[in-house]
C-alpha cells in the first residue's frame, strides 16, 4: 500500500494509484523487454523548493505513479523543508518518502546536489532561480515537472529555451504547471476554437483580478537577503511581478486560443492601494494591450486590490461568436444571434494539477516525450513585455524586448544569506518602484 | 487608560452582561449588534419539542440516508433569520484578529474561548463574480464557519454556533418549508436562479419568517455525515460529532440543486473535489475551490451551555492534504 491509512478512507485518488498498479502488472505480456524495464523502473524523485506549491507537487507525483520515491529535497530554509518533509510523511509510507537526512539540502545551491540524486526532479522555488536550475537538471538528463513563470527576466528566458533544445534531443519529459493546459474545460474551448468555433479570433480580454497575497513581518535576525527571500513575492528578481507569476496564466490561454504571441504591447499600471515599505517594489495593477500579427488585440488586467471587482477567467471575441473560459466555472461558447454552441461543467473533472503529473510519469514509462517549455518560456515572456510596458509606459515590441540584456537574477552559485540583493532600500526602508515615462523598459 | 480603550472596554462588558441579560429575556425574535463592527445580525426564535427527524417511510422518492424516520425532542434555541452574508463575513475574515482585543479575558475564558484564529484571505475572488455585500457567504469550510460562531462569541459575550443536522430539519419542517409549498416562492434553484446564488432574502420567508431556508446556498451543520446515525440517534438534541474531516452535512440544496433536492429531509455531504483546485499541500482549513454553493446560517440555543460543553463544539481544524 502506497498511502498511509488514515488518508485511504476519503481519498478518492486511492482508486487511480490502484488502477496504474494494475496496468504495471497486466501490462507485461504484451510490452518488448526495454518498455517492461522502464514500465517496472522504481523512478527517483527529487524536489527544489519545499513550499506549499512544492510539496502539493510532490504528492502529485507520488499519486501519479506508484513507482516513484521521493529521495531527495532542497530548498533555502531548513524550517520550510521540515515542514514540508513531516507532512509528505503524514501522507506516505516509508516506502515512498525516502529521503534521509543527508539528503535535505539547504541553502543557495543545495539544487545540484538535489538534482543530482533523482530520475524526476520538480522545480518548484521563486521563478527567477528557474532557468539556472532547469538547465541544470537538463545538463544532468532529468526528466522535469516546473511550475510557472520560467523566469523573471529576458536573460532567464534565453537560457530556459536554449536548455529546452537540449532536453527535446535528450529526449527528456518537461511538464510545466500552466494546468490550464492540462484542464478538461480549457483543452474543450481550445478544439473547438481551433475548428471554427467562433470564427477568427479578433479580441479578447484576460484577468487576474484579486486580492493579493501575504506579507511576512520582516524580523530582527534577518538579514536583507533573507527577508527578501521570505517575501520573494514582492521584488521582482525573485518573482517577476504578479503580472508574471499568477497572470501568465491567463496570458499563455491568449496565446494559446490564439496559436501565436503577440508583436507589441503597451499598457499602464502602477501601486495604488499596496503601496507600504514591506510591499517591495510590485505594482499592484497592470493593463496591456497585447497586438498579434494578424491584428487581434488582447488587453490583459491583473490587479492586488481587495474590495474590487474580483475576476480571473478570459473572454474572446471571434467573427462569429464568443467564448468564455475560467479555471472556476464552466466553458461557454456562444453565437452572436445568441445561440449555445458549446456549455461545459468542469465539477466533475479530474483536478488538472493532477494530471498534469498523471502525464508526465505516463510518458516516462512509455517513452513518449512531452515538452511544454518553449510555450511556458513565450507566454513568460509575454508577461515580461506587458510588465515592461507598463514600468516604461512606453510600446515594447517583441523584437526590442528580446534584445534587452539586463539581467535581474544573480548567479546563485554565487549568493549567500549574507550578499547584497539585487535590489536595496534606502535610508528610509523604500525600495525603488519603477516611473512609467521615466523607468528603463527592462 | 486612554479613552477609546475605556470606551472599548465598557462596551465589552456591557455586552457580556447584556448577553447574560438576554438571557433572562423573553424568548422571542431580535437583532445581535457587534461590538465596533457595521454588521448585525437577526435572529428568529423557535420553540423547541418533539419532532419526527427523517423522511416518512412510505415516501418512495426520498433517499436512503433519510431514514429511518425517528422522533427527536429539541431544547428552544434561535436561528439565523437569513443565511450569514459576505458583509458578515467578510467582517470575520479581514478583522485583525488579536486576542488582546477581547478584553474580557474571564468572560471568554467562562465562554470556553482562549484564543481564536483569523481566516487566512483567499487566494482568489470566492464569490466567482456571482456578488458580495447582502449575498451569502460561499466556499468557506465547515471549520471556518465554525470559527465565524467562535469570533461572533467573543465580541458579543453570547454562544453562538452551527445548528446541528436536527435543528435545522426541525426549523425547516416547523416553518413549513417544504417542496409541496410552492418551491419557486420560496427557493432559489437551478431552475428559477440564472446559474447563480442570490442576494438573501429576496423570496418569501417560510411561516416563522426565516428566509432561504431551502436553495440559494446550501448551509453547513455541525454533524459528521452518517448513513447509520439516525438509527441509533439519542432523541434528546441529537449531534454526530464529528471525528472525520469528510464527508460532514449540508442542508437545504443550492442553486445548483434541481428542485427535487430541495427538501427539510434531504442531506447532502462535503467532498475532498471541493478542494481540487488548492494545489498547495496541506490544503487550505479555511476555503474550498470548488464549492461556491454552500454556505452557513448560525444558531443560539436558549440555555448557553456550560463552558465544558461550549468547548466541546470548537471543533479542531484537521489536516486536508
Amino acid at each position: 500500500m502506497t498511502l498511509k491509512k488514515n488518508t485511504l478512507s476519503r481519498r478518492h485518488f486511492v482508486k487511480n494509484t490502484s488502477l496504474i498498479t494494475g496496468g504495471i502488472i497486466l501490462a507485461p505480456s504484451v510490452l518488448t523487454a526495454t518498455t517492461f524495464k522502464a514500465k517496472e523502473k522504481k523512478l527517483k524523485l527529487a524536489v527544489v523548493g519545499c513550499g506549499g506549491r512544492g510539496t502539493g507537487a510532490v504528492t502529485q507525483a507520488l499519486k501519479a505513479d506508484a513507482n516513484v520515491q521521493l529521495v531527495a529535497m532542497a530548498y533555502a530554509f531548513l524550517d520550510r523543508l521540515d515542514s514540508s518533509f513531516e507532512n509528505l510523511n503524514k501522507m506516505f509510507d516509508s516506502s515512498r518518502i525516502k529521503v534521509k537526512p543527508s539528503k535535505k539540502f539547504v541553502g543557495f545551491g543545495s539544487y545540484k546536489k538535489a538534482i543530482d540524486e533523482a530520475d524526476v526532479v520538480i522545480l518548484t522555488t521563486p521563478p527567477g532561480f528557474r532557468p539556472q536550475h532547469f538547465e541544470y537538471a537538463v545538463a544532468q538528463g532529468k526528466h522535469i515537472f516546473m511550475e510557472k513563470p520560467v523566469a523573471t527576466d529576458v536573460a532567464g528566458i534565453k537560457k530556459v529555451l536554449e536548455a529546452a533544445k537540449v532536453a527535446q534531443n535528450k529526449k527528456l519529459n518537461v511538464v510545466l504547471g500552466l494546468q490550464r493546459r492540462y484542464q478538461f474545460n480549457y483543452q474543450k474551448a481550445n478544439s473547438l476554437i481551433q475548428e471554427g468555433a467562433i470564427g477568427n479570433i479578433v479580441s479578447g480580454q484576460v484577468y487576474w483580478n484579486s486580492g493579493g497575497v501575504w506579507v511576512k513581518p520582516r524580523q530582527e535576525n534577518w538579514t536583507e537577503m533573507e527577508y527578501q527571500m521570505r517575501n520573494w513575492y514582492y521584488f521582482n528578481w525573485l518573482c517577476g511581478d504578479h503580472i508574471l507569476e499568477q497572470h501568465v496564466h491567463n496570458i499563455d490561454v491568449a496565446n494559446w486560443f490564439l496559436g501565436s504571441y503577440p508583436i507589441k504591447a503597451q499598457g499602464m499600471g502602477g501601486r495604488e492601494v499596496r503601496n507600504g515599505k514591506d510591499h517591495g517594489q510590485i505594482f499592484d495593477h497592470h493593463f496591456v494591450e497585447f497586438e498579434y500579427a494578424n491584428g487581434a488585440i488582447i488587453s490583459s488586467q491583473c490587479r492586488h486590490q481587495r474590495g474590487c471587482l474580483s475576476r480571473v477567467s478570459e473572454t474572446f471575441q471571434g467573427t462569429e461568436g464568443t467564448c468564455h473560459t475560467s479555471g472556476a466555472s464552466d466553458t461557454k461558447i456562444k453565437s452572436y444571434s445568441g445561440n449555445h454552441i458549446y456549455t461545459h461543467n468542469s465539477e466533475n473533472d479530474k483536478n488538472p494539477y493532477q494530471v498534469e503529473h498523471d502525464r508526465l510519469f505516463a510518458a516516462i514509462r512509455s517513452g513518449e516525450v512531452i515538452n511544454d517549455t518553449e510555450y511556458g518560456a513565450k507566454s513568460t515572456m509575454t508577461a515580461i513585455i506587458g510588465r515592461m510596458a507598463t514600468y516604461s509606459g512606453q510600446e515594447i515590441t517583441w523584437e526590442k524586448a528580446m534584445a534587452a540584456e539586463h539581467i535581474l537574477v544573480p548567479n546563485e552559485d554565487e549568493l549567500s544569506f549574507d550578499s547584497i540583493p539585487p535590489i536595496v532600500p534606502d535610508a528610509s526602508g523604500d525600495y525603488p518602484i519603477p516611473v512609467p515615462g521615466k523607468t528603463k523598459f527592462y | 487608560m486612554k479613552l477609546s480603550q475605556f470606551l472599548s472596554f465598557g462596551c465589552v462588558l456591557y455586552l457580556f452582561n447584556h448577553g447574560i441579560h438576554l438571557n433572562a429575556q423573553d424568548f422571542q425574535n431580535y437583532t445581535q449588534a457587534i461590538t465596533n463592527e457595521n454588521i448585525s445580525i437577526e435572529l428568529v426564535a423557535i420553540k423547541g419539542g418533539s419532532f419526527t427527524m427523517g423522511a416518512l417511510e412510505e415516501d418512495i422518492t426520498r433517499k436512503a440516508d433519510e431514514k429511518p424516520n425517528h422522533k427527536v425532542k429539541l431544547d428552544d434555541f434561535w436561528i439565523g433569520k437569513y443565511e450569514i452574508t459576505w458583509e458578515q463575513y467578510d467582517t470575520f475574515v479581514y478583522a485583525n484578529i488579536d486576542n488582546s482585543q477581547f478584553i474580557d479575558k474571564k468572560g471568554l475564558k467562562a465562554m470556553g474561548i482562549d484564543g481564536i484564529s483569523g481566516a487566512t484571505p483567499p487566494y482568489v475572488d470566492m464569490s466567482f463574480n456571482m456578488g458580495k455585500a447582502s449575498a451569502p457567504a460561499v466556499n468557506m469550510t465547515q471549520y471556518a464557519a465554525l470559527m465565524f460562531c467562535k469570533w461572533l462569541t467573543a465580541k458579543t459575550g453570547i454562544f453562538y454556533r452551527l445548528p446541528t443536522e436536527a435543528e435545522w430539519e426541525y426549523a425547516c419542517k416547523k416553518g413549513n418549508t417544504d417542496k409541496t409549498a410552492s418551491l419557486d416562492s420560496i427557493a432559489w434553484h437551478q431552475e428559477n436562479s440564472n446559474e447563480k446564488y442570490e442576494k438573501t432574502g429576496l423570496k418569501s420567508p417560510n411561516s416563522l419568517g426565516i428566509y432561504d431556508m431551502l436553495g440559494n446556498v446550501s448551509e453547513w451543520v455541525l454533524d459528521q455525515y452518517s448513513t447509520s446515525y439516525y438509527a441509533e440517534s439519542p432523541t434528546k438534541n441529537p449531534w454526530n460529532k464529528p471525528t472525520e474531516l469528510y464527508p460532514r452535512v449540508l442542508r437545504g440544496g443550492s442553486w445548483k440543486d434541481t428542485a427535487n433536492k430541495l427538501c427539510c429531509t434531504s442531506r447532502q455531504q462535503s467532498k475532498a473535489i471541493w478542494k481540487r483546485r488548492d494545489p498547495q499541500i496541506p490544503k487550505s482549513n479555511w476555503w474550498h475551490t470548488d464549492a461556491p454553493f454552500i454556505g452557513f446560517r448560525i444558531v443560539r440555543p436558549k440555555i448557553q451551555p456550560t463552558k465544558k460543553e461550549i468547548e466541546s463544539y470548537w471543533l479542531d481544524a484537521m489536516m486536508d492534504f
